[in-house]
């Protein structure tokens, strides 16, 4: 327990984690902003940033030595495609379009406890799933995260009895999250966080972000 | 990647999912060196990278239709790549031991335009980032290399996006420990 507490503890502030996104330019323009800030008035942070900078540089350059496949491999893929059966153009829903739609349609007050909340939302990922399994049909890609076999790792939580469905599937989502079980005595409710099994700091560094949600009552970790 | 290229990346899913083998033959060209580069560092195996971007660029093939395009068609490629990899790594877990193409791989630098001494540290940054676990080599290239923001790798690697950035600083200390044991001291951590 107390490693954990010291490994979440040694965690820098949110800006210094964003460095190496701010040095490959993929922050939006409001964190990179804020980086920027921060660089200008903390020299230690500066310097910092140099270092991301290099390993960036180099990192590059290390991917660009990797060099390139050979034509075998476009030779090997259109042989494939030739022996494809030939197949109609689709059409294509957009599940998810559809259900951020239906959910943010209702309000707290219709949803006026965090269960019976969670409890839809069960349902809703239930469906989901369905469809996903419905719509890949028995060929093809299926997501890692519906066909790894790797240990995954879970995190308890207690819905906040404010929370409506709209809140808790976003919630969900934002921490790439599935309702596993529940609920269990207290209102807890098991999550799958990771379909990999995530060091002990990751996993504390999970539960300490979802604390802080306003969804969450209560969070942590879950065998 | 520019919103331009974005655009014509899903113009070209929309007629590969029609049959179009031309439009298949430009997205190959467009992605598949780098889409190769990510699985020769999971994989360590050029031979093994070479049927899995075929194996990968096969799945784009069949599954076009189903792309709804709510990431990249580069963020697709990868989470398929990564997945197709981990699946071969799962199989044959010697691959990871390949030193010879480790070896390999570390061992290409050339870069006379730098002093000696800038260049000495260059190949050890390069020879520890090529030491780090798969785990922390994967972060590492997607953000650096692959030029993927938090979101983007949460999607592809398949973890809450405070993780990726705890997960990016963890590889980033193990990278330093691994620069000190090779007498490169940055002062941090």
């Amino acid at each position: 327990m107390n490693t954990m507490k010291k490994e979440a503890e040694e965690l820098p502030e949110d800006v210094e984690l964003l460095l190496p996104w701010h040095a490959a330019g993929t922050l939006s323009r409001r964190d990179a902003a804020r980086v920027e800030q921060a660089l200008a008035n903390d020299n230690e942070l500066a310097a910092r940033y140099d270092m991301v900078r290099e390993e960036l540089g180099e990192a590059i350059r290390l991917n660009e030595t990797l060099g390139a496949p050979s034509a075998r491999a476009m030779q090997t893929l259109f042989a494939k495609i030739d022996a494809e059966p030939a197949r109609k153009p689709r059409a294509s829903f957009n599940i998810g379009v559809w259900l951020t739609d239906f959910v943010t349609g209702f309000q707290p007050r219709t949803l006026a406890y965090g269960a019976t909340a969670a409890a839809l939302a069960i349902v809703l990922q239930a469906g989901i799933l369905a469809g996903v399994f419905v719509k890949e049909g028995s060929v093809g890609f299926t997501s890692a995260s519906l066909t790894t076999n790797e240990p995954a790792s879970y995190v308890a939580v207690r819905f906040n009895p404010q929370a409506s469905a709209a809140d808790i599937t976003k919630f969900l989502a934002d921490n790439k999250a599935t309702i596993v079980g529940g609920p269990a005595s207290g209102g807890m409710f098991k999550l799958r966080v990771s379909d990999s099994s995530l060091s002990e700091a990751e996993l504390s560094a999970i539960v300490k972000t979802m604390s802080a949600s306003p969804v969450v009552g209560l969070a942590a970790k879950a065998n | 990647m520019s919103a331009t290229s974005a655009t014509s990346d899903e113009v070209l899913i929309g007629r590969i999912a029609n049959g179009d083998r031309l439009a298949m033959q430009v997205l190959f060209a467009r992605h598949h060196v780098r889409v190769f580069r990510f699985v020769l560092r999971l994989v360590r195996n050029e031979a093994t990278a070479e049927d899995l971007i075929s194996e990968v660029f096969l799945d784009v093939w069949r599954q076009a239709g189903k792309f709804e395009g709510r990431s990249a068609v580069s963020t697709w490629l990868l989470s398929i790549a990564r997945f197709k990899a981990l699946s071969v790594l799962r199989r044959k877990p010697e691959l990871e031991l390949d030193e010879e193409t480790a070896e390999a791989i570390e061992d290409t630098s050339d870069t006379p335009d730098v002093t000696l001494e800038k260049k000495q540290k260059a190949d050890i940054i390069r020879k520890c980032l090529s030491g780090l676990s798969n785990e922390h080599r994967e972060i590492v290239d997607l953000v650096y290399y692959h030029e993927k923001s938090v979101e983007e790798v949460a999607e592809i690697v398949g973890i809450p996006e405070a993780t990726v950035k705890t997960r990016m600083f963890y590889a980033r200390k193990k990278l330093a420990e691994l620069l000190k044991a090779q007498g490169i001291e940055r002062g941090w951590p």
